[in-house]
């Protein structure tokens, strides 16, 4: 088990970097999937299974998708990539250091939550999603249908050739 | 199901934290780092992701079923906001000619 | 006071009907026309004269020596109590009867005298401005009140001596006067302040009532009295800060009749008189008075012996008179220097009237070279200037024989010296007076192509009064209505009979004074020479003034302009103006820097929230 989750977190970690170290698009694309897939692994670790479906199949499976479809009517190549310069770049990798340790460091400080219930491992059984969705959180659910209108809209009109 | 509910309590919480803390600044660095709009994006969903799995984390080990609510619910924002976001990488490309974001640089004084 | 004097509280109507006039005039001067200026400000004053007499009434019906009227409480801090109080006693009605009385006269007089000016409503302004400022002057019931009209009447003659602005020479003479005052101002504040140190007041009763329990010639009385005639000296051109006074002819004759010949340059002697009991216990400074009043008498009478110009001898006049009064103040004798200020007041005042109305008539000529023979072609002006000559002779039964014998003859008791030297003083007066009399009004008509004719009534009808005044207005018993408001020094009384000598004997010198100035300026008709002429050496001496001005010049003027000329180009130009504009180049280039975080491309603005929340994050921990 410990094995698995060691695996996992060495697969994404690999790929993140990856992602943001290699100067191809598509290949960043790649990356990508790979380090949600990674992670839906995760979710299955901790017994999360239906955020682990929800997670393959609109990351993984509609998002990336969009990005694939953007990235190829958009025509990008090598070529016409511009680059930071190079003091840019390493500042960007400095900041992020920084960021990690300073997080890591706050972590340090802090007190140990006790669980406020029960141990169970059923939580993140579709049954059991289902009821606290439906239940405590049915209002934010509707509304994200009307977030999801919204957004289509947004969308379609950024599209159009004029306003 | 007893075996593996015996076995999230094997790996640390302090795992996920600094596994999440990691995913995070590398997303950070990624974002500060490119100067491809559709990658800064790209680095974008994965900062979100790494705050995903730390919320579902802390879930998982507290037995709250509401952190895996929300992390549903920034599921449901992240592909809104992705949408909308590449549909601006289109216009943007539509009158710039570019996708470099240093391009944009009306926003000034 | 126990009980309140009936009506008295009317006093405060007599300071506030000239600062009226003012007012009106002042706001709306565009708008009025013609006379309506003048004729308010002199209803203005006449109103005040009128309650002023009526005040006189009240107070005599009433039996009592002094009233004062408390108009509101001015400074109420801790201990330190000052009202605005007027104070009116016998010493003050004088003086208001002086200044309201004369001033009423001469405000009318300038009806005539400033028509067609163009700026004659600012001008009844500013005389009625001056008429409330030394209202206060009189009428204050402490020297705070005092000090606001002595501040007041140097404002105004500042203003009234530049009148004509447009000649730099005016402003030079009217900036001189004011910061010769100003000299004297320092002086008088210091002995305000010391004055409440000592006293913890400074209201005349409390200080004078406390004053008495000093022994004479205490040091600190003696410096209060020190400072306070500092302050007369400036303000009553004695020497050593008399200059001004005849550069102040710059301004326009009414003015110099108000304010140099009747009112403010009395004010240093009204100070001194109301302060009698303080300087009864400092000899020092009365013997310091006495040689300030003599030398003051002499060298301005010397040095009016030699003037040209009409105004300009008057001025040296009143500055030899001023010294004489001075004179009575160091012998003790302060009811006779009031005295002498209110025949003063008479006859220098229709002395400089007329010496308007002369110059009115010769067309703005003012050298006494080419005027005469107006005797007979201005018989107004020319009765009342020899009436005025006269008094101010010393000729009996005129006012100025009385007031200035009173002062010989206490000079007498006193110090023989003293006695010879102001006789001397009196007949040098007499011997230019009449020579200025000479010169303008007989003889021929030296000024070509003038056609001098008499002045319009509404100028000669205040001459007439003035001289009725100046004729019978003399009366020796005034220094027993005065006594109860100051306290005069009783010397050893001389006896009747050498009194009596003593006024044969002045007569006798000024009857020869005056045949030999008709000798010399009528049978022969000796004309003073033109500036181009050689002069003997003494005459170019006296005639140049002593060079007095030129000194001060050269030791004064000279070494703060040069301070200053220093201080613009050294300290000004080097240090001030590049501190102050490096300021704001400073800021302004901070501002360009700050421009920089706002370049406009994204990559840059992510920087920085980035950055900010790693700080932010940062400080949370460390806190």
């Amino acid at each position: 088990m410990v094995f698995l989750f060691y695996m996992l977190s060495a697969i994404m970690i690999i790929s993140a970097l990856l992602i943001v170290f290699n100067r191809n698009p598509i290949n960043n694309v790649i990356f990508l999937i790979v380090c949600f897939i990674a992670m839906a692994g995760h979710y299955i670790l901790l017994n999360a299974q239906f955020l682990a479906v929800v997670h393959i199949i609109v990351y993984t499976g509609a998002i990336m998708v969009l990005f694939l479809f953007v990235i190829m009517l958009l025509n990008l190549n090598k070529a016409i990539i511009p680059h930071k310069s190079r003091a840019t770049r390493i500042l960007a990798v400095i900041t992020g250091g920084i960021f990690f340790l300073v997080l890591i460091a706050a972590t340090r400080q802090t007190i140990e939550i006790h669980p406020r219930y029960p141990f169970t491992s059923d939580i993140g059984l579709v049954k059991e999603v289902g009821k606290t969705l439906f239940h405590e959180f049915l209002l934010p659910f509707e509304m994200s249908s009307a977030l999801f209108i919204s957004a289509m809209v947004g969308a379609i009109m950024f599209g159009k050739k004029d306003v | 199901m007893k075996e593996v509910s015996s076995a999230i309590q094997l790996i640390p919480l302090d795992h996920y934290i600094m596994l999440s803390v990691a995913l995070f600044s590398i997303g950070l660095m990624g974002v500060l780092f490119r100067r491809n709009i559709i990658v800064i994006l790209m680095c974008l969903e994965l900062m979100f992701n790494s705050v995903n799995l730390l919320i579902t984390a802390f879930s998982a080990y507290h037995s709250d079923p509401s952190g895996q609510i929300f992390v549903f619910f920034i599921m449901i924002v992240a592909a809104a906001e992705v949408a909308v976001g590449l549909s601006i990488v289109v216009m943007m490309k539509r009158n710039v000619e570019s996708v470099d974001v240093n391009l944009l640089n009306r926003l000034r004084w | 006071m126990v009980e309140q004097v009936p009506y008295i509280n009317i006093a405060w109507l007599v300071p506030a009907l000239p600062l009226l006039g003012f007012l009106i005039t002042g706001l709306v001067y565009r708008r009025l026309k013609h006379n309506q200026a003048g004729i308010i400000a002199s209803i203005m004053v006449v109103l005040s004269f009128l309650f002023s007499a009526a005040l006189y009434f009240v107070l005599q019906a009433s039996g009592k020596d002094s009233a004062t009227v408390t108009l509101f409480n001015w400074i109420a801090i801790r201990n330190m109590n000052i009202p605005f109080a007027l104070l009116i006693d016998h010493l003050s009605l004088t003086m208001m009867l002086i200044i309201t009385g004369v001033g009423a006269l001469i405000h009318i007089y300038s009806i005539g005298y400033m028509h067609g000016d163009d700026r004659v409503n600012s001008f009844f302004a500013q005389m009625n401005l001056f008429t409330f400022s030394m209202l206060l002057l009189v009428m204050g019931a402490n020297y705070l009140v005092l000090f606001i009209g002595w501040e007041g009447v140097g404002l105004c003659s500042y203003l009234l001596i530049g009148f004509w602005f447009k000649n730099p020479a005016f402003n030079y003479a009217a900036r001189k006067a004011f910061v010769m005052n100003r000299i004297g101002d320092l002086g008088f504040i210091l002995g305000i302040i010391l004055l409440f140190f000592t006293f913890k007041s400074v209201t005349f009763s409390d200080v004078f009532s406390q004053a008495a329990t000093l022994q004479p010639g205490a040091p600190v009385i003696t410096l209060i009295t020190l400072f306070l005639l500092i302050g007369a000296v400036g303000k009553s051109a004695q020497i050593p800060l008399f200059t001004w006074l005849p550069d102040a002819m710059a301004g326009p004759t009414p003015v110099s009749a108000l304010i140099h010949a009747a009112t403010m340059v009395t004010a240093g002697i009204y100070m001194i008189a109301r302060s009698s009991i303080l300087y009864n216990l400092a000899p020092i400074t009365l013997n310091i008075i006495i040689v300030i009043g003599l030398a003051t008498a002499l060298i301005a009478a010397i040095i009016g012996l030699k003037q040209n110009d009409i105004k300009k001898v008057l001025a040296y006049s009143t500055v030899s008179q001023l010294g004489y009064m001075f004179i009575a103040l160091g012998l003790g004798a302060y009811s006779t220097a009031v005295f002498h200020v209110t025949t003063h007041a008479f006859f220098k005042a229709l002395l400089f009237l007329g010496a308007g109305s002369v110059i009115h008539a010769m067309g703005g000529e003012q050298d006494i070279r080419k005027m005469g023979g107006l005797r007979k072609k201005m018989p107004f002006t020319y009765f009342t200037f020899l009436a005025a000559t006269l008094a101010i002779s010393g000729i009996p039964p005129f006012s100025g024989f009385f007031s200035k014998d009173l002062i010989l003859s206490k000079a007498f008791e006193q110090n023989m010296i003293v006695y010879v030297l102001a006789l001397g003083g009196a007949l040098i007066t007499c011997f230019y007076m009449f020579r200025l009399l000479y010169l303008v009004f007989f003889g021929e008509q030296r000024l070509a192509g003038a056609h001098p004719h008499e002045s319009p009534r509404v100028m000669t009808i205040p001459l007439v009064i003035l001289s009725v005044l100046s004729v019978f207005g003399g009366d020796s018993n005034f220094t027993t209505f005065l006594q109860s408001a100051v306290s005069s020094k009783v010397g050893e009384q001389i006896s009747h009979s050498t009194e009596i000598g003593l006024i044969l004997i002045s007569l006798m010198f000024l009857g020869l004074v005056i045949w030999f100035a008709y000798r010399t300026f009528v049978k022969k008709a000796i004309i003073p020479a033109g500036d181009d002429q050689p002069m003997s050496y003494f005459g170019r001496l006296i005639y140049n003034k002593f060079y007095i001005d030129e000194i001060y010049i050269a030791l004064f003027e000279k070494p703060f302009g040069y301070l200053s000329d220093f201080f613009f180009n050294k300290v000004e130009n080097t240090v001030l103006d590049p501190v102050v504009d490096g300021v704001g180049t400073a800021t302004s280039r901070l501002g360009t820097l700050v421009r920089r975080l706002q370049p406009g491309n994204m990559s840059f603005y992510l920087f920085a929230m980035v950055a900010g929340i790693l700080l932010f994050i940062v400080f949370i921990l460390i806190i």
